[in-house]
Order: structure tokens, then C-alpha cells, then sequence
């Protein structure tokens, strides 16, 4: 009943064989050990399993990883190249858009979604592109400047940018 | 939590038998109602996914005066057509309100026309009590506590409320579901797809086991007609709606020449309010028709203590929507 599939996680390519009904999110965590990508609720409601799918954010939580062969993902840990904080997590650093941290790779991701579709986004437009990732620390308001941040300096710096 | 087969067939007669033939499999699209209910609630047990994510049911395009959407296309990609912007301003408003954006890249159009009732109790295999997923072992939820439930076309069997906001406009427009069977195709109204709880509560919908829903044809309002979808919820986003109104209207000289109203978090079903229609159609564009044509959608519910505050939240409802689409102050 295993099935073998191939796929790629941050650029780099991946074959195992896994049960049907492993999820993405696990397959991530349990068979690579890319431990960044966190599971919370379990039951698509909280953002924290978010990572990007053939260049679109989704819940891993949510998704089989049979599902996923052959095609490309990114997690947390594919956001940073060389070393080099990418813009958004430099802005979450910055303007201290974090507190325990649990939620930070999924509203990550789900910000790298946003600017991928909306360069400039307002407050307005941010609050609603991260309405399906839960936050129980921060109020949220520390989120919405670390993306408006992340959002000018990739404009200011555009090499930095979300497109790779 | 049992083991399934998952399979991936290659093109869409393969997938139709395939689930035509096997009383245990089922198809899996977006996945963000069926991973659940397997999963994660142990509600629904299967022996076979049919993933058909990769079957070439995914796109929109554009005739004369219709859009035909593939099953697959995503909430995304049809709230971002630039058709639906123009033409279907409402379809547009009620995907950008409901789940959020990671869901919506994932939840595709026939899944959210199929998808599962939330009821709370539907979802938790410990109750005993829900004729849904038990025929005849009675309903909790009426006698238990229920806010998100249906209050039309709802009974003491069951007030599993359809959860749907894109639905909403797409009853109000008249769209018709394009189905594919062993047997061949065949198209129906989504205004007659949904069967009422009845006795069986378990039967939600036209569609035989096996049949797949492959298109959606969506009409497209005149060019010069004004539209609005309205949700009320409990908090101001990612929620689902107590309360929610489409309409779509054509105005001539400050008379209502043509209605379109359909109401979704109130009904078992998407709810097309058609006697509010006829009462709207040739009426002047006024507040008491606007009152008058809301009493008359909410004729006759049936409500338990925790959902009796809906029936005045809905008429207030489509009396806003009616407002803000005709441009008439309260």
C-alpha cells in the first residue's frame, strides 16, 4: 500500500516510500527533519503547518504527502540563501514580530504568498492575507509592521526579492 | 483511523469508474473538507482515494454571457479572473470571505459546492445521535447547543446548516453543474443539485456514487446590474456566516426591474429566495420593499433556542444587502 514518491523541498530533489495517509506536514517533519515547518491545531484552522506548494501557500496539515510527488515545496528553512535572513524574516526580527515564536515559520510563509501576489500591500491587505494563521502572543500589530517592512525593502532592494 | 489506497488515474473516464465501481472510494480534490472528516474527525471511512487534482478539469473561460469553470479551479484562481471582477463582483466578495488564503489556494470550486455540513455534532464521531452520518439515530443538535445551524429547510431530524458562501451567489445566478457519470453526462441547476434533510439527511445531493461533478456554468449578470454578497459572523474574519445575503439587481428609473437573492447561513440548503424575487421584481427600490421582500424569504422557519436570533438577523440581512446594491440610504 506504500507508494514511492519524488519531489522537491527547498530546491533540493527527494524520493521515499510513505503510506497514503502520511500527511505533508509529517512527511516534512518525521522524514526529512525539516522540523521548522510546526503543527499546532491539527485541523487546518491555525496557519502554523503553512508552506508553499508549487509556489502557493497551503496547509501542509491538510495535504497528503502522496499528493505532493513530483511537484516543488518550500518551508522555512528554504527562506534564507546562503546564510542571509530573507527580507521577511529580517522584518520579523526587526520590528519584533514575534514572541514565542510557535506561529512565526507559518505566518512566514503565508506573508512570502502575499508579497508574491501584492508587492505593496496595505495594513488592511496584510491582516487579511494572514487571517488564516493564529498568533496567541503578539496581537498581531508587530506581524502586520515586520511585513510592511519586509515589503519596502524588498521594493528598495528588489535582488532580495520573494521570487526564487 | 483506517488505512485507504490512494490512486491517481490519468484522465477523467478512469476516475469515473473507477469510484462508479468501489463503494468504499471517494474522490479527493482540494482535500480541506474530505482530510478532515478521514483523518482527523474519523467520521467518514474510505478504502480508496481517487486523487483527481492532476485530471484536466482545472481553468476557467469565457462565452458570450456564461463562465465555464473546471471543478478544479481553485477559490483563488476564480476570486483573481478578471471576468469575475467585472461581471460577477459578488462571486468575487463571497470567496474573498470565506476560509483564507492557504485554503483557498487549495479548495477547489466542485469541492466547496460538495462540501460537508459543520455542524458540530455531524463532526464528532462520540455523539451518537446524528441522522447524517446515522440514518435514524436521531439529531443532537436540536436538542443540543446550536448556533450555526439552518433555520429554513431545517426539521427536528436535522439542522446541519450548508456552510458555503460561494454557493450563496452562484444559486442566486442560476448555475449549472456539469456532471459525468458511467453512463454519460448529464448538466443540473444548482438550484435543484441540494435535496432537503427529509427523512434522510444523509442524502445531500442528485449526484449517483461515482458521479463527478467536472464544470461549473456560471451565468453572467448584465453588464449594467449592481451586486453584493453581505456575511455576518460571529467575528470579523476567517469565521463562517450566522447570517449571509447575495443579490444581484437591475434598477431602471428607481424600479427594481430584475432580482436576483439568495441567503447562505440559514439554510440546510443555499437558499434561493425566490417569493422575495417576485415581490422585489417591479417594485420600487425603496426600504418597505426591501422589508417586504425579507419577511417573506424568512416565512415559515423552524428554529431551536439557539438559533431563533437568525430569523430576525437574516431578514436585517437582505434588508442591508438590498440597501447597499440599490444605493438606497436606511
Amino acid at each position: 500500500m506504500t507508494r514511492i514518491i519524488t519531489l522537491r523541498v527547498n530546491g533540493k530533489s527527494y524520493e521515499n516510500e510513505v503510506s497514503p495517509r502520511l500527511l505533508l506536514v509529517h512527511y516534512l517533519r518525521d522524514v526529512l527533519g525539516l522540523t521548522g515547518t510546526h503543527i499546532a491545531c491539527d485541523t487546518s484552522q491555525c496557519g502554523a503547518c503553512t508552506v508553499m506548494f508549487n509556489g502557493e501557500s497551503v496547509k501542509s496539515c491538510t495535504m497528503l504527502a502522496v499528493q505532493a510527488d513530483g511537484g516543488e515545496v518550500k518551508t522555512v528553512e528554504g527562506l534564507a540563501t546562503n546564510g542571509k535572513l530573507h527580507p521577511l524574516q529580517q522584518g520579523f526580527w526587526e520590528k519584533h514580530g514575534l514572541q514565542c515564536g510557535f506561529c512565526t515559520p507559518g505566518m512566514l510563509m503565508s506573508s512570502l504568498n502575499l508579497l508574491q501576489r501584492n508587492p505593496d500591500p496595505t495594513p488592511d491587505e496584510i491582516r487579511h492575507a494572514l487571517e488564516g494563521n493564529l498568533c496567541r502572543c503578539t496581537g498581531y500589530q508587530n506581524i502586520v509592521a515586520a511585513v510592511q517592512w519586509a515589503a519596502q525593502e524588498m521594493k528598495a532592494k528588489p535582488a532580495a526579492g520573494v521570487a526564487e | 483511523m483506517n488505512a485507504f489506497e490512494y490512486v491517481r488515474p490519468d484522465d477523467v473516464a478512469g476516475a469515473v469508474t473507477m469510484v462508479s465501481r468501489d463503494p468504499h472510494a471517494s474522490y479527493l480534490a482540494g482535500g480541506t473538507t474530505l482530510l478532515d472528516l478521514v483523518l482527523k474527525d474519523g467520521v467518514v471511512e474510505l478504502g480508496r482515494v481517487v486523487d483527481i487534482t492532476r485530471l484536466p478539469l482545472r481553468g476557467i473561460s469565457r462565452g458570450d454571457d456564461t463562465l465555464r469553470v473546471g471543478a478544479l479551479t481553485t477559490m483563488e484562481e476564480l476570486a483573481a479572473d478578471p471576468t469575475v471582477t467585472e461581471r460577477l463582483p459578488f462571486v468575487r466578495e463571497a470567496l474573498l470571505l470565506g476560509a483564507s488564503p492557504q485554503l483557498r489556494n487549495m479548495a477547489t470550486v466542485g469541492g466547496n459546492i460538495l462540501q460537508r455540513t459543520r455542524c458540530r455534532y455531524f463532526r464528532d464521531p462520540t455523539v451518537a445521535a446524528c441522522n447524517k452520518r446515522a440514518p435514524g439515530s436521531g439529531c443532537a443538535a436540536v436538542t443540543g447547543v446550536a448556533r450555526m445551524h439552518a433555520i429554513l429547510g431545517a426539521r427536528a431530524a436535522c439542522i446541519a446548516l450548508h456552510a458555503s458562501d460561494l454557493c450563496v451567489p452562484l444559486v442566486a445566478l442560476d448555475a449549472v453543474v456539469h456532471i459525468q457519470g458511467v453512463g454519460g453526462k448529464r448538466s443540473v441547476p444548482l438550484t435543484e443539485f441540494y435535496v432537503l434533510p427529509g427523512d434522510r439527511p444523509d442524502i445531500e445531493n442528485v449526484l449517483q456514487h461515482g458521479e463527478l461533478i467536472t464544470e461549473v456554468e456560471v451565468p453572467l449578470l448584465p453588464v449594467n446590474a449592481r451586486s453584493g454578497y453581505l456575511k455576518v459572523r460571529d467575528r470579523a474574519s476567517y469565521e463562517f456566516a450566522l447570517t449571509s445575503a447575495a443579490a444581484a439587481l437591475l434598477i431602471e428609473d428607481g424600479t427594481i426591474a430584475r432580482a436576483r437573492l439568495a441567503l447562505g447561513g440559514v439554510g440546510t440548503i443555499p437558499r434561493r429566495a425566490r417569493e422575495a424575487e417576485e415581490l422585489l421584481n417591479g417594485a420600487p427600490a425603496v426600504n418597505q420593499t426591501f422589508r417586504a421582500a425579507a419577511e417573506v424569504a424568512l416565512r415559515d422557519p423552524f428554529t431551536v433556542s439557539g438559533t431563533a436570533f437568525k430569523v430576525e438577523l437574516a431578514k436585517r440581512t437582505i434588508v442591508r444587502i438590498l440597501q447597499t446594491v440599490s444605493g438606497v440610504q436606511s
